[in-house]
């Protein structure tokens, strides 16, 4: 009997296997007769109104590459389907519950899941208060100097990187541009340093395309360097406004939370002066979300006490902070604060650093 | 014995010599102890008996002397002078090294020697300057990067985040008394109290408004670059009641509707959809500060359209 059944079955499961819904009791007879067939020793209970495999059976131990394919595919859909079942059976017991219902749980983000971090800031902490009283930037906040910035570029900048440094240079007030001709940063820095600037930026040019910024606070400050990614100019931008005027923008930080972040948090403050112009509506936001810092450049305007619409002009770019050295810049004997090294760092995808 | 007219006889011109370079103008001679570097008749290491060449290693000079006697044992054939560093004791040396030879080896090997000079000072100071430093890119590690960046992107909301970031302020005051929008609460209980009175002096004003209203309406959607801002879709499809609070009452509201409706209308005809909820908005922010701030809603207007 057996022997006369197989070919049988064999055709009907090829024919069914372009069906979408098989029948179940003739599958769980195919599945019989495949295990006869291969002599497996197992003593089982077919149920054949019901498409469970016995717990022995499993979809890799059958040798026909066709026929293993769609019974995994049956298997996924069996799957599949008791989700769904499980879902709907939730979702009437909390309608039905009503006020009563437990509350929903909040699905697991990568936000969710991070690391412990040690160095997390604590808003009253007052060593980290302390410390940032004393740092570099103090004299900055403490509102003793004006920043001024000079954006310069590796040598022969292309057409790309010039116009994103012109819009940098407007983005970002009291800021000058001035050609490198392949001049030493280290002679660059004493000058900058006799002319009253506080901060040098330098976009490093790769294939006619920005993809790295060395940002230092001229005079001792720290000096960090980034990955440039996602350089969108003024005139890529989609629904964007008018230029922006000669207005300080209002300057937005977003997510720096650990010590190092603080840091490099206060290090984009100080590019601006320290009272914006309201009148200019404008915002400058540095957010910075899984270790990408993203730069934007809006204008905004209150509609009501609750909604403002924002739009954006300027250029936007993301970041990724590649080193952050104590000193000015000095790529052989700085000292280095932090630097990213890649196989301990990025191991942990819930792990992040700024 | 050593026939040199034979040798050039046959590689130079008739067969074949592994280390001539030919070119559409001139022979090229790739033998490392070529004084010249061309293939000539009297350049030819291989066709000359007496030859002698300048050659450096790793910043030193030497001259070559070829030894026809070893001719035999081509290890040995060649005989070396290390030159001094000194430019003319090296020229003095090579002149007395080189007496009763050949004119055109002696000249030769002077000028080469000063070749070779002149390159070993450039890329000296070369050192000095800076230098340019590659870094290799791991295409792996850029491919995984630049999908974390999408995902953060993505993960970051960033308009919500800075549309919040924004009200926070306002909220908190930072902005002084530069927006005069009645602080929620205030505002409601003044609602509560003064409603009729409320509905009186909005109902005269009624007239005046609608008027201004369909003037703005229409020059704007003449206009085809409005859309000021983006956003107007998003947010104005959450109901219009919020914005009530501080003034409309609810017919004035329904009027504000037919005339939404009506510009909506107009502009899905001419263009698309931001122009018409841009003048909608253009127009209720018109509407808000005709309400409370009369004296600077020219200054405002001036300063949206700039």
């Amino acid at each position: 009997m057996d022997i006369t059944e197989v070919p049988v079955s064999e055709d009907s499961k090829g024919k069914k296997k372009k069906n979408k819904k098989p029948k179940m009791k003739s599958k769980a007879g195919n599945g019989e007769a495949e295990k006869k067939q291969q002599e497996v020793v197992v003593v089982e209970n077919m149920e054949k109104s019901e498409p469970a495999f016995p717990p022995s059976f499993s979809v890799s131990e059958i040798k026909n590459k066709q026929r293993r394919h769609f019974m995994f595919m049956k298997l996924k859909q069996e799957k599949r389907k008791q989700k769904m079942q499980l879902k709907k059976k939730k979702k009437k017991e909390r309608e039905a519950l009503g006020d009563k219902a437990p509350p929903k749980e909040v699905p697991k983000t990568i936000e969710n899941q991070r690391v412990y971090d040690e160095t997390v800031v604590d808003p009253e902490d007052e060593e980290v208060a302390f410390d940032e009283g004393t740092d570099e930037f103090s004299a900055y906040f403490n509102g003793l100097t004006n920043p001024k910035v000079l954006i310069t570029t590796s040598d022969r900048p292309r057409g790309r990187t010039v116009r994103f440094c012109e819009q940098l240079a407007t983005v970002i007030p009291n800021a000058h541009v001035y050609y490198r001709r392949g001049l030493a940063l280290k002679r660059v820095i004493p000058q900058c340093i006799a002319r009253d600037f506080t901060y040098l930026i330098v976009i490093n040019e790769d294939r006619k395309v920005p993809n790295g910024m060395v940002l230092c606070h001229l005079p001792d400050g720290p000096t960090a360097h980034f990955k440039v990614s996602s350089v969108r100019l003024r005139k890529e931008m989609k629904r964007r406004g008018k230029d922006p005027t000669e207005h300080s923008p209002e300057v937005i930080l977003n997510n720096f939370t650990t010590r190092l972040g603080h840091s490099i948090g206060r290090l984009f403050a100080a590019l601006f002066p320290q009272d914006p112009q309201f009148v200019g509506r404008q915002v400058a936001t540095f957010h910075n979300q899984r270790d990408f810092i993203f730069f934007r450049f809006h204008r905004y305007i209150f509609k009501n006490e609750k909604r403002v619409g924002i739009q954006e002009l300027g250029p936007r770019f993301t970041l990724k902070l590649r080193s952050l050295q104590k000193g000015t810049f000095d790529s052989k004997f700085g000292e280095y604060e932090w630097v990213l090294k890649r196989h301990e760092m990025d191991a942990c995808r819930r792990k992040f650093q700024l | 014995m050593q026939h040199d007219d034979v040798i050039w006889d046959i590689i130079g011109n008739q067969q074949f010599c592994s280390f001539k370079v030919k070119t559409k103008s001139q022979g090229f001679c790739r033998n490392e102890y070529n004084i010249t570097g061309l293939c000539n008749r009297s350049s030819c290491p291989l066709a000359n008996s007496q030859y002698a060449t300048i050659r450096e290693e790793k910043g030193q000079c030497f001259l070559y002397m070829k030894v026809i006697e070893r001719a035999a044992f081509p290890a040995k054939m060649w005989e070396k002078v290390k030159l001094s560093k000194n430019y003319e004791k090296a020229l003095e040396q090579i002149d007395e090294n080189l007496i009763y030879w050949p004119r055109f080896i002696r000249h030769k090997c002077k000028q080469r020697f000063t070749k070779i000079t002149q390159y070993l000072i450039r890329m000296r100071k070369l050192v000095l300057k800076r230098q340019r430093k590659l870094v290799p890119l791991s295409r792996k590690v850029e491919r995984r990067e630049k999908r974390k960046e999408e995902k953060a992107l993505i993960a970051a909301q960033l308009d919500n985040a800075i549309e919040k970031e924004l009200l926070e302020r306002l909220k908190q005051g930072t902005y002084g008394d530069i927006y005069n929008f009645p602080v929620h609460a205030f505002d409601r209980a003044l609602e509560q109290q003064d409603e009729e009175s409320e509905e009186e002096e909005e109902e005269e004003e009624e007239d005046d408004e609608d008027v201004g209203k369909r003037e703005f309406v229409e020059e704007e959607v003449e206009e085809s670059d409005l859309s000021d801002f983006e956003d107007m879709n998003k947010l104005r499809t959450s109901s219009d009641e919020e914005q009530d609070d501080e003034e409309e009452e609810s017919s004035e509201e329904e009027e504000e509707e037919e005339m939404e409706m009506e510009t909506k209308a107009k502009a899905l005809r001419s263009k698309g959809k931001s122009p018409a909820n841009g003048s909608v908005a253009r127009k209720k922010r018109a509407y808000v500060e005709i309400e409370y701030e009369q004296e600077t809603e020219p200054a405002t207007k001036s300063r949206a359209t700039s």
